[in-house]
């Protein structure tokens, strides 16, 4: 299972990659083996939207499971992956990479602190 | 098998429950309205029973013993003796999808059948296995643009020519949602579907226009779709079935969505119900849709077999955050389409509208030369169109079924302004007698 050790997690199987005030949210590759493959993703927020943290901001269906991905941190959104829904398949090939779903202005870089680092999800992952 | 519960069984429940008895249960039931007494005559005999139902029976007048000029909604077309027989075999009579559908291969491959059917009649890339009447498969379509844009647009615009029945059950659903506003109802009854053009907005989530309308009129609503489509609205259109052997799609014509009433497919008009509603839309829509929908594939040996397909959201997964809840179909409704639609063909189906047209047409004609009688022929129509009358609708009609006739629709009931308008459907099933009867009964009316 890959994990990589500069992105922060949450308990619900999103990734952040942080870059100034902007992050970048996606599924993890964790979520993605438990989920099997992903024929569907549909981003349920559009640019300019301004979202709570816990906010829903995507459906993945898989042939045996639906889910929803929440944003793990509030803010704006300032970018959406058009492409993602065209091929959902890169959910499960690309999940830290070209399966990024949204990227939002966050209005507080504080809440960062309370979601885990790469040692921290492992574990989690194994609970 | 009926297994009821034993007394042991109860018990257990309702100690699980904390409930002392089973009469506790009702005690939010006024006691006044617990137990009331029904007023009903003494206990028949089953030959009493029997006879006393044949005598309310005779008291009908039916579209069978009529010449039928009655539509607005449910036509009376000759059914082929072929569906029944086939809707009645015991593989297939059965109302429902069973639970476990995969188990019942010939009920999915009647359900993909009738889907490719539908499909292919409406000129749209896919259509579901059905809901329950033409009102609520209108409804659908309301619901299902409201979620396609996640309630961000809050308008749907309603053609004052749609069906009033469905105009209700649309209210009647999206009651439900906030902020709703429905457009459309003030506009000039018999007026122009450009008219509708000057509601669209950006908060436009749906335009539903009827084709052909309530008061049997065809229009080609391609440059209104396009209209609609500018300010990034859906559009869907109610269509008559029937009509589609003879005319342009809706598909052609660019909607989004088509919903129907499939009764005219070979369903017996039975009082109002069980009806066919009918929903097809396109590809990129297919998981907002409600209901269900059959797909073909193969097994693991690469045979042909049928599954349900994209219910997860519906039913087995995330029941909480479906667009719809609705997942019955009218399957056996919708079997008998099937047929009808089987053992006529592309030919048939064509012929038995354009049967529909010419008749109608030789009817209005007919009936626009009677002294005080007045076809209002506004557009070109298909089997059914307005005559205003000289005399109320309910007089007319109450000497023409003194006469053997089952008379057209009082638009006056949907339609203050209408009053004294009558809606008449001609279809395969009267003859040129009837029509020529049917005018003669007209004159006498007029001449008092």
């Amino acid at each position: 299972m890959n994990i990589p050790s500069n992105l922060k997690y949450t308990n619900t199987d999103e990734w952040v990659s942080v870059d100034g005030n902007v992050a970048t949210i996606g599924v993890t590759d964790h979520a993605q083996e438990q989920l099997s493959d992903v024929v569907f993703v549909e981003i349920t927020v559009s640019v300019g939207d301004k979202l709570a943290k816990k906010a829903t901001i995507a459906t993945v269906e898989s042939v045996k499971a639906a889910a929803d991905v929440n944003l793990p941190v509030s803010g704006k959104v300032v970018a959406v992956n058009e492409d993602l829904p065209q091929t959902p398949e890169l959910v499960n090939t690309d999940p830290y990479g070209k399966a990024w779903m949204i990227k939002v202005e966050m209005d507080n870089p504080a809440e960062l602190d309370g979601l885990m680092d790469a040692a921290g999800y492992e574990k989690h992952t194994r609970e | 098998m009926f297994t009821p519960h034993t007394d042991a069984e109860r018990e257990e429940m309702l100690r699980v429950i904390g409930v002392r008895k089973l009469d506790d249960l009702f005690a939010d039931v006024p006691i006044a309205k617990r137990y009331p007494k029904l007023d009903l005559p003494p206990a028949l005999t089953e030959i009493e029973a029997r006879l006393q139902m044949e005598e309310f029976a005779f008291g009908n007048n039916t579209a069978q013993e009529r010449a039928c000029f009655l539509g607005a909604g449910a036509y009376y077309h000759y059914t082929p003796a072929a569906v029944d027989a086939i809707i009645r075999r015991g593989e297939f009579l059965t109302a429902y999808t069973p639970y476990q559908p995969e188990v019942s291969q010939g009920t999915l491959q009647a359900i993909f059948e009738y889907q490719s059917l539908i499909a292919n009649l409406t000129g749209m890339d896919v259509s579901n296995a059905s809901h329950y009447d033409g009102a609520t498969a209108t409804a659908e379509a309301a619901v299902m643009a409201y979620h396609h844009f996640r309630g961000k647009r809050t308008r749907i615009i309603l053609s004052p020519s749609l069906n009033p029945q469905y105009r209700e059950v649309v209210k009647t659903y999206m009651g439900g949602y906030e902020g709703i506003e429905l457009a459309g109802e003030n506009l000039d009854p018999l007026g122009n579907p450009d008219d509708l053009t000057a509601l669209l907005n950006d908060n436009t989530a749906l335009l539903i226009v009827q084709y052909p309308d309530f008061f049997g009129r065809i229009y080609d609503f391609t440059t209104v779709i396009e209209k609609a489509h500018q300010f990034g609205a859906l559009v869907a259109v109610a269509v008559n079935p029937m009509a589609m052997g003879l005319l342009k799609t809706p598909g052609a014509m660019g909607a989004d969505i088509a919903v129907g009433e499939g009764q005219s497919l070979g369903l017996p008009l039975s009082f109002g119900g069980p009806y066919l509603g009918i929903f097809a839309t396109k590809k990129e829509y297919v998981r907002k849709i409600a209901g269900r929908l059959v797909g073909e594939t193969a097994d693991t040996e690469g045979r042909r077999g049928y599954v349900l397909t994209l219910t997860a959201r519906e039913q087995h997964i995330r029941r909480e955050k479906a667009t719809s809840n609705i997942c019955t179909n009218q399957g056996l409704m919708a079997l008998a389409a099937t047929v009808y639609m089987s053992l006529l063909g592309k030919n048939g189906l064509k012929e038995v509208a354009t049967l529909c047209y010419q008749k109608a047409h030789y009817a209005a004609d007919q009936i626009s030369k009677l002294d005080g009688y007045e076809v209002l022929a506004t557009a070109p129509f298909f089997h059914e169109f307005v005559v205003k009358c000289p005399q109320s609708v309910e007089e007319t009609n109450m000497h023409l079924l003194a006469n053997g006739f089952l008379g057209g629709y009082d638009l006056g009931n949907d339609y203050p302004a209408l009053s004294g308008h009558m809606l008449i459907a001609v279809t395969e099933m009267v003859s040129k007698e009837d029509i020529d009867d049917l005018c003669e009964a007209l004159k006498e009316v007029n001449n008092g």
